[in-house]
């Protein structure tokens, strides 16, 4: 037996909606087809609010909320879209590119890469602030895929779908604040990880041009992460 | 080859009830060092559930002075935790040193009134003379710079701690000559 859940109401961009209690900002508003932009929330993954980039207006909270993580509440009243989220996005974009070496034009992943689209279509056309430059590896030492540090954006998309989906929890994340990078098992080179199974769908999530198959050249660098929601219904409980 | 499920699958599985999967084994001590026994036993009384890793990272860093890759495999296979994470919470937290600490340690605490006294001057001009950052040792291991937050002594601001003495209103000169004074010609 099952409970009905509960149903709470509310206002999204001017307009009077509904959800189920247990749904997310983000979810009520794409099912009501209103746009916000998401770089670290993965369909068929948890959500974790890594990038910033979902954060709306609630009214009444102090602060931008991320959608993907804040849930439906009665009598919310919520702005999705207006000009000082669209600040705040074109700002949280930029400190992504400023932050490593996101250089497009020589990024197998140029084309092809959410980060990138996303600037396009949030028309970011300039970073103010100054790059960081900072001198990051690349791990070459799997046979089959490569990971470009100095195109991570942190967004822990790999780590998640390794844990929850292939449950090798090959990679996680180490250190703090500006140090932080993604590793692998001991932060040892991937090729020598005890518990990857190179499955390939830590590549297949990754949004940008960090993680990528060996001997592709760009335009074979496409990333499909639809097999998700996939394995996750196949995997419910009958 | 056949891959066994990992062993922190294994565990989860186990919690929600599954009897099926392959029976747990915890991995040997790393070596006959009497130490690994205290490690194990702080393990032990957590009935080795996965909220002991930062308990049980603290014994090994009291045990060993700092946490080396195989004492983090050690309690990460102990404990069903994947490596990974363990590791990424053994670099989280400032506490815990990776590398085996120098002879001598100079601490400079940058709580906030030692902070507004100076602090910061201080870690520059050691980061400088010792040409390492703060949480680094110097090569030849003779020297560890670590910074530490409010060390309750702030009406003494800023302080330092070479080694365990405790130094109040410290200065530029001072620092330089503690660290001259380790520093191997
Ligand atoms: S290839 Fe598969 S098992 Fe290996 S790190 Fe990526 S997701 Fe994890
Ligand atoms: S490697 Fe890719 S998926 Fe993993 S955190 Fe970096 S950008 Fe995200
Ligand atoms: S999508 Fe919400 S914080 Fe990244
Ligand atoms: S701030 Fe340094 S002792 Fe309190």
């Amino acid at each position: 037996m099952t409970a009905t859940p509960a149903v709470k109401t509310f206002v999204i961009d001017g307009v009077d909606a509904s959800a189920r209690s247990e749904q997310t900002i983000l979810s009520a508003a794409r099912e009501h087809n209103i746009f916000i932009p998401t770089l670290c929330h993965l369909e068929g993954l948890s959500d974790v609010g890594a990038c910033r980039l979902c954060l709306v207006e609630v009214k009444g909270a102090r602060r931008l909320l991320p959608a993907c993580t804040t849930r439906v509440e009665e009598g919310m009243e919520i702005t999705c879209n207006s000009p000082r989220i669209a600040a705040y996005r074109q700002m949280t974009l930029q400190l992504l590119f400023a932050e490593r070496n996101h250089v497009c034009a020589v990024c197998l992943a140029n084309r092809h890469c959410e980060l990138q689209s996303l600037a396009t279509s949030l028309g970011m056309t300039h970073v103010e602030i100054p790059y960081r430059f900072p001198s990051l590896s690349v791990d070459i030492s799997h046979e089959r895929f490569t990971l470009d540090h100095n195109r991570c954006i942190l967004c822990t998309r790999c780590i998640r779908v390794c844990s929850e989906i292939e449950g090798a929890h090959t990679w996680d994340l180490m250190g703090r604040g500006i140090q932080s990078r993604v590793i692998t098992d001991l932060d040892q080179p991937w090729g020598e990880s005890d518990t990857c199974t190179s499955c390939g769908k830590c590549v297949q999530v990754c949004p940008t041009g960090a993680l990528f198959q060996k001997n592709r050249t760009g335009g074979q660098c496409c990333k499909d992460p639809s097999f998700l929601p996939y394995l996750r219904t196949m995997r419910e409980e009958p | 080859m056949k891959r066994t499920a990992p062993m922190w699958v294994i565990a989860e599985n186990r919690s929600r009830g599954d009897r099926t999967m392959a029976t747990l084994t915890r991995p040997p001590l790393p070596s006959a060092d009497k130490r690994w026994m205290i490690v194990q036993g702080t393990m032990r009384k957590h009935g080795y559930s996965r909220n002991a890793l930062i308990e049980t990272l603290h014994t090994v860093q009291q045990s060993f002075g700092f946490l080396d890759k195989d004492a983090i495999r050690f309690v990460a296979a102990s404990l069903q935790i994947p490596p990974s994470q363990a590791y990424g919470v053994a670099t989280f937290y400032h506490l815990f040193q990776l590398r085996p600490p120098g002879r001598h340690t100079c601490q400079i605490c940058l709580g906030t009134a030692c902070y507004i006294n100076g602090a910061e001057r201080l870690m520059g001009h050691a980061e400088k003379q010792l040409g390492i950052q703060a949480g680094e040792t110097t090569p030849d291991g003779e020297v560890s710079l670590l910074s530490v937050r409010c060390v309750g002594s702030c009406s003494f601001a800023p302080v330092a701690i070479f080694d365990e003495q405790v130094h109040s209103y410290s200065k530029v000169d001072g620092l330089d000559a503690q660290l001259k004074a380790w520093m191997k010609p």
